[in-house]
């Protein structure tokens, strides 16, 4: 755990309020899919850092690529990133996705909402590195105006299936209703994305006995299990805190879907 | 030169500290920051019981700050002493724990247990949460409380005692007599400063608790002023906090009257920003002649 000023090595607009900012820097070295960093903005009047998700990384090269959405100060700022800025970046933070248990027979389900997606471009990534043959992404997006963002990245590590909200491509629903449709088999989920997606998934994984890992999100201030802002009730007393509640920031943001209460 | 400071008898080796809820147990931080470089740590709140805290969203960012509603969720004292004070013992710096609690009884009960523990060289006594429904700023913002719960800690405490300042009063000056009269050996301020921010596209509060704690560079004038007026009030050392950013800031406080300064919100943003505020320290004395950082506390006024 680190934190340094990254150097901005490439910035693009995928869609729509989607930005991808690759990043030189040395945490790329430690990092593991599901994980995130702590991006400070550069001014004085936003000093909280913007926690953003890891969506790939390239160890030997030393870079992290960022996929986030605009929606405040300091995610604005990230998205006028231009080749040679540079931001001060804590990371990596939290616990990752536990994909060195992933045998290469196991039929791995992806499931991302939105911009809950990227987090599990880099899963794609490590799995196939692993050698896991039968990877699914299921990737949900808004519809037309929004775009397919990273869909074609996701084809070069998984079978790609989309859900949409109008209908506009793949499965007219959710996520899950696109599990259903294509009657997706898994034995392990890794999926990211809003809070209700999160719920359903948690349900379906329970219908179907299969055990799901979810990467949650919450309001933080330090990142690093300090100041106890950004908890998740749990099912047992959390071995940290002695109370029944985890911390996202350190404990997560990947959890069993049925230790937590969501 | 000179960075050491002495506080009822506690020697520091230089005057920077972090205030209480923002650097966990020192743990947290231990990958990034020498923990033997800092003055003291002072420990997130706690309590003879667990407490679960507060339901989130817990924090948010304000214009050069933040809010808090964390409810002072903390694992008990139980699990404090093997755990993080045992962690702690690894490293030279004084340890400062802060006590937090629901009634007298409680503080007391955390006190006493606290009072063998060598590795404990002063005892902080939170009665200025905002974000708590009882104790916390009960004690804090009604004088009389505040010298009852002070007697009753001192009359327990094998350590030195700071009874931590709510700004949210009209006399911070009163506050820090009642403290000073009940036998306190310090007091600590300002805590954080009542606040509330409302999301306008969902029609909610930003925070489940509704009003939080607010902090950061945003309160420092209003810190600055408050340690000013109690530091001049009463004769007990005052450690004094509140938006500290830079040494700059830090200097700042002890020119106002502070022995000592504890960093906050700040460590959030920086994971250096102490170490920063003790090699900035170092520098300005230099750079202004000073040859002992003593010289300058309260020098202004």
């Amino acid at each position: 755990m680190i934190q340094s000023l990254a150097v901005v090595k490439k910035s693009e607009r995928l869609s729509d309020g989607i930005y991808s900012v690759w990043f030189d820097t040395e945490i790329a070295r430690s990092a593991r899919p599901g994980q995130f960093v702590m991006v400070n903005t550069h001014s004085d009047a936003h000093l909280l850092g913007r926690p953003i998700s890891i969506s790939d990384i390239r160890k030997e090269a030393g870079q992290l690529r960022l996929v986030f959405r605009t929606v405040g100060y300091g995610s604005g700022e990230l998205s006028e990133a231009k080749i040679g800025d540079k931001f001060e970046i804590m990371g990596p933070l939290g616990n990752g996705f536990p994909l060195d248990e992933v045998a290469p027979e196991t039929k791995v389900l992806l499931m991302g909402g939105g911009i809950g997606a990227p987090p599990l471009l880099g899963v794609a990534n490590k799995l196939k590195k692993l050698g896991v043959e039968s990877v699914s992404a299921v990737l949900g997006y808004r519809g037309e105006a929004g775009g397919l963002f990273l869909a074609e990245d996701f084809k070069k590590f998984s079978n790609v299936y989309i859900a949409t909200d109008d209908g506009s491509s793949g499965t007219h629903g959710t996520v899950v209703d696109a599990v259903k449709e294509n009657d997706i088999q898994a034995d392990v989920i890794f999926a990211c994305g809003p809070m209700p997606m999160l719920s359903a998934i948690k349900k379906l994984a329970a219908e179907k006995g299969i055990k799901a890992y979810i990467s949650l999100e919450e309001r933080m201030a330090c990142g690093v299990g300090a100041c106890l802002g950004c908890v998740v009730k749990t099912k047992k007393v959390d071995a940290h805190s002695h109370v029944n509640n985890s911390r996202i920031c350190t404990e997560g943001p990947v959890f069993e879907a049925e230790e937590v209460e969501i | 030169m000179n960075t050491q400071v002495e506080i009822c008898g506690v020697k520091f080796k230089n005057p920077v500290m972090d205030a209480s809820g923002t650097f966990g147990s020192g743990i947290e931080y231990s990958e990034m920051v020498d923990l033997n470089r800092l003055g003291a740590i002072v420990t997130k709140g706690v309590a003879n019981v667990p407490w679960e805290g507060n339901p989130t969203p817990r924090v948010t960012e304000t214009p050069s700050g933040m809010m808090n509603a964390i409810g002072l969720q903390n694992p008990g004292i139980d699990v404090f002493i093997e755990r993080d004070l045992k962690f702690l013992e690894g490293y030279d710096t004084n340890v400062i724990v802060n006590v937090c609690g629901r009634s007298v009884e409680d503080y007391v009960e955390v006190v006493e247990r606290l009072g063998e523990e060598k590795k404990v060289s002063m005892l902080e006594i939170n009665v200025s949460c905002p974000n708590v429904k009882h104790g916390g700023i009960a004690f804090g913002t009604d004088p009389h409380a505040l010298e009852e719960i002070t007697r009753a800690v001192k009359a327990k405490a094998k350590q030195p005692v700071i009874m931590k300042l709510s700004p949210n009063v009209t006399s911070i000056s009163d506050m820090a007599k009642a403290a000073e009269a009940a036998g306190a050996d310090a007091i600590s301020l300002i805590n954080t400063l009542t606040a509330m921010k409302i999301d306008i596209y969902r029609r909610k509060f930003a925070l489940a608790n509704k009003t939080g704690g607010l902090s950061g560079p945003a309160i420092r004038p209003v810190a600055v002023r408050m340690v000013y007026e109690a530091s001049h009030t009463v004769k007990i050392p005052v450690i004094g906090m509140g938006g500290i950013a830079s040494a700059e800031d830090a200097v700042e406080f002890l020119m106002a009257g502070a022995s000592a300064v504890a960093v906050g919100m700040y460590n959030f943003h920086r994971s250096s920003a102490m170490i920063d505020c003790i090699d900035g320290i170092e520098e300005f004395m230099k750079k202004t002649g000073i040859q002992d950082i003593n010289e300058i506390i309260g020098c202004v006024g």
